[in-house]
């Protein structure tokens, strides 16, 4: 064997990888498929899955999923304006919603659909509807912590004598929907004092898990997060939740904040009347078994539907009364970038 | 002498064959130059959209003073701290009497196999009050130390041995002699591996995201999550572009004008081994402590985590032959982009040395420099913009893995080249052979090596590739990274261990290729 001759081969092969490759990657791109839903999802990933495929099942409508997070996925729906491929947007928190309902590219809901959710389950503009809800809570690690020293009101976390010793996930879409919350309830000026302590006091995770997990390993004794994260975490093996317990605000405190997953059709899709089934769905007796036996741990929205025995009756949390039509993340994100969070 | 050697008619009778193709090879080579720096365009004129007073408004906020200052502090104490380690690991293994050397080198390299935030998530499962400004510098001094050991061991290797024995026949002890002749002389390979270092430090998102520390690259990502394509976060990659020029200026400025050369009749030799003595011990010590660190504590939390995840539930790796698939496929694609785009600009450098070669060779040194998340933030805008069709396509990705690598292909591309000198292809053309069979036949099969060397360091490269394949990963396409990014974020340590695993064992290759580079200039 010469060197001349396997340099050859070698050469050769690397010509033609380029057909190996698109061969091997043919089924990887992203390639709107025409004949399917197009649902942009920055819902939990499974959850909008079993949806998907629960629909499909039931119609016999194909389906095509891209996934993203909330925020970046309503303003890059904006971005893609008229040419966006997308049918549905579904979020895992309504002010994501709001960015492209305000964009005006949203199309009124059937108000079939609207009548299935529950009161307050939808806002008041009628152009997208929840389809999912989550309740904040402060999380802590009963080991450093008792009941009865537990802030009152989540307000309380803005003083001194809480600095250091609460964490939060202020880079989320999550947190950013509970401090809309407070600043359409609170108003600005109460708002941007708490984001200044947030700043000042608070430590900063990168996501609700993280912050579960650090409140539970004892780095901070208190966390705000949303419910769900906790109770999955208990239906599994309690690592990262084993020395911790869920404490309830209530009382209408921004803190009891209850934050809908949206589902909005876009205006300029071009399956709009599979799109408004999809989301008929979804909202159904049927679509809401599908997300409560999906142990995401989530609320459902429509009448007649249990959560999870394990959860808190949802109307029993005493959540501050919003609608979420006036949440405004955007501000929101102004806001936090003014007090050197973003 | 470049305008002397274009007047110079041997010189011109010389290029005069290739001269219909020449043209067409420069206006390539331009053209790829171009690729490669216009995120850089994009992204400034993407943050300036709404204006000077606007940006200057976001740009002159307590918030980007902090980014700043922590960004500052972390390049501050980990290059340092890269340059003892790697200084210092290189002289005791290729100057001293060490046993072992030879497995030692390995050692120092292996580092490089284990990806940067796959260390920190094995050091934050182990030790987890490890966060902030400290974990951080201990994760990346671990991780990057290496790419000061390379080129300092390589030039130690070859440095002649004579100077300092002149030093020492002069009365000067072994220490004093190798600080007053050796370590002067190993400046550009200090402030080259620094170089690396620094620029690793300022397009690093996993580490610093995992140990909560917040830089310019982790801020980007974030406004990024809230704003998708916005101005902000062109704005704050255009400050980062700014600290990554500021940092290449600064080591054209360490590096120097001393020559490194040996000159003077007679065969250069390797200087005389040191005898350790009592410091043998302290020495294996530190490079054992070194050792234990960088390697052993990934690769074990890994292996932990991994049997933890057997024993416990079955972890699903179902998910793995298929996402390592699409991993290798993306890597084969984005190699051979790279090394088909620096083909042109290499050939140009081999050949001539005119002012557009000496642009191409500035431009291709900027691009080195240019962070993922830039790369990656002025694909979208353009995506989405000006060419929909392209918008989340695995294309896009592979186009970004190519402008991000295009310059380490570079590098290998020239050295294959020099291989295969100008007078052959001209001895081709003179026996009748055209163009393209001069490159398909002569020029190409000597740089074969090259070639695929080139093709490997970029793929591997592309194998481990965090922060743009985040940003630009077309939906359905799930590489190692984004999977074991998407446990490890949710501080998920086992369903996380796989994918580290696989990342690891598939850039083992990466320190056998780069420790070849050392022994061959032996």
């Amino acid at each position: 064997m010469t060197p001349t001759l396997s340099r050859r081969t070698l050469l050769a092969a690397l010509l033609a990888s380029p057909v190996v490759v698109s061969a091997c990657s043919r089924d990887e791109k992203y390639v709107p498929d025409p004949e399917a839903l197009q649902i942009y999802s920055s819902q939990h990933q499974n959850v909008t899955e079993a949806w998907a495929k629960a629909f499909t099942d039931a119609t016999g409508i194909r389906t095509q999923v891209r996934s993203g997070t909330d925020s970046s996925m309503g303003h890059m729906i904006v971005q893609e304006g008229n040419a966006s491929p997308a049918d549905v947007f579904l979020t895992e928190n309504s002010p994501a919603m709001t960015v492209v309902e305000r964009a005006g590219m949203l199309a009124p809901v059937d108000p079939a659909t609207l009548d299935q959710v529950g009161e307050g389950r939808a806002p008041s503009s009628g152009m997208w509807t929840g389809i999912a809800a989550r309740s904040t809570v402060l999380v802590y690690n009963t080991g450093q912590i008792t009941e009865a020293e537990l802030p009152a009101s989540m307000m309380d976390l803005q003083d001194a004598a809480w600095a250091g010793r609460w964490g939060c996930a202020p880079g989320g879409a999550d947190f950013q929907a509970i401090v809309a919350g407070m600043l359409v309830d609170r108003g600005e000026q109460e708002t941007a004092a708490w984001l200044k302590g947030l700043k000042d006091g608070a430590e900063i995770y990168q996501n609700n898990i993280a912050t579960m997990k650090a409140v539970n390993a004892g780095e901070v004794p208190v966390g705000i997060m949303y419910h769900y994260y906790w109770y999955r975490d208990q239906a599994g093996n309690k690592e990262g939740s084993g020395s911790t317990k869920l404490h309830y605000f209530g009382h209408q405190d921004p803190g009891a904040f209850v934050s809908l997953s949206a589902g909005g059709v876009l205006a300029t899709s071009d399956r709009s009347e599979e799109a408004q089934r999809f989301l008929a769905y979804l909202t159904s007796g049927e679509g809401q078994e599908v997300l409560v036996s999906s142990g995401s741990m989530e609320y459902p929205v429509a009448e007649g539907v249990a959560a999870d025995p394990a959860l808190p009756p949802l109307d029993s949390l005493d959540a501050p009364v919003v609608d979420p039509s006036a949440l405004d993340s955007d501000e929101v994100i102004a806001m936090m970038t003014d007090a050197g969070i973003l | 002498m470049p305008a002397s050697s274009d007047l110079a008619p041997a010189r011109v009778r010389r290029t005069a064959g290739g001269a219909q193709r020449s043209p067409a090879l420069g206006v390539l080579a331009a053209l790829v130059a171009a690729l490669t720096l216009l995120p850089v365009v994009l992204v400034v004129v993407r943050g300036g959209v709404d204006g000077w007073g606007p940006a200057l408004d976001y740009l002159l906020r307590p918030r980007v003073g902090e980014l700043l200052a922590h960004t500052g502090w972390l390049l501050v104490l980990t290059v340092p701290a890269t340059i003892v380690i790697g200084v210092l690991a290189a002289w005791v293994v290729e100057r001293t009497d060490l046993p072992l050397a030879g497995a030692w080198r390995t050692l120092m390299l292996a580092p490089l196999a284990v990806p940067a935030f796959v260390s920190s998530y094995a050091w934050i499962s182990w030790q987890p009050q490890l966060v902030g400004l400290g974990g951080a510098v201990l994760v990346t001094t671990l991780a990057y130390f290496p790419f000061v050991f390379l080129p300092v061991a390589s030039l130690l290797r070859a440095l002649d041995g004579g100077d300092e024995e002149a030093a020492r026949s002069l009365g000067l002890g072994p220490l004093q002699a190798a600080v007053r002749t050796v370590l002067p002389r190993l400046r550009p390979a200090v402030s080259g591996g620094a170089l690396l270092v620094a620029l690793h430090l300022l397009a690093e998102y996993g580490v610093l995201e995992m140990m909560r520390y917040q830089t310019f690259t982790t801020a980007i990502l974030q406004q990024y999550a809230v704003g998708f394509s916005d101005t902000a976060g062109s704005l704050l990659a255009s400050v980062l572009v700014g600290l990554c020029l500021v940092v290449l200026a600064l080591e054209v400025a360490a590096r120097g004008r001393r020559r490194v050369a040996r000159v003077g009749p007679g065969a250069g030799r390797r200087a005389a081994a040191l005898p350790l003595g009592r410091w043998r011990v302290p020495a294996l010590a530190f490079l054992g402590g070194i050792t234990a660190l960088a390697v052993a504590v990934p690769v074990v939390m890994v292996l932990r985590w991994l049997l933890a995840g057997q024993s416990q539930r079955g972890v699903d790796v179902s998910n793995l032959g298929p996402v390592t698939l699409s991993t290798l496929g993306l890597a084969l694609a984005g190699g051979l982009l790279a090394v088909v785009l620096a083909l042109p600009g290499a050939l140009l450098l081999a050949r001539r040395h005119g002012p557009l070669a000496v642009l191409l060779e500035r431009s291709t040194f900027l691009a080195s420099a240019l962070p993922g998340v830039v790369v990656a933030l002025a694909l979208i805008g353009v995506a989405v913009d000006v060419a929909p069709v392209i918008y989340q396509t695995a294309l896009l990705l592979v186009l970004a893995y190519a402008i991000l690598f295009i310059p380490r292909a570079m590098v290998s591309l020239r050295a294959g080249l020099a291989a295969a000198p100008p007078e052959l292809s001209e001895a081709a053309r003179a026996l009748g052979a055209r163009g393209a069979s001069v490159l398909t036949r002569v020029v190409l099969p000597l740089a074969a090596p090259s070639v695929l060397g080139g093709f490997v360091l970029v793929a591997l490269a592309i194998t481990t590739e965090l922060t743009a394949t985040l940003l630009l990963a077309p939906t359905g396409v799930e590489t190692l990274a984004l999977a074991f990014w998407g446990a490890a974020d949710e501080l998920d340590y086992t369903a996380a261990a796989p994918y580290a695993a696989t990342m690891i064992a598939l850039s083992v290759p990466l320190t056998v290729v780069l420790r070849r580079q050392i022994t061959k200039e032996g």
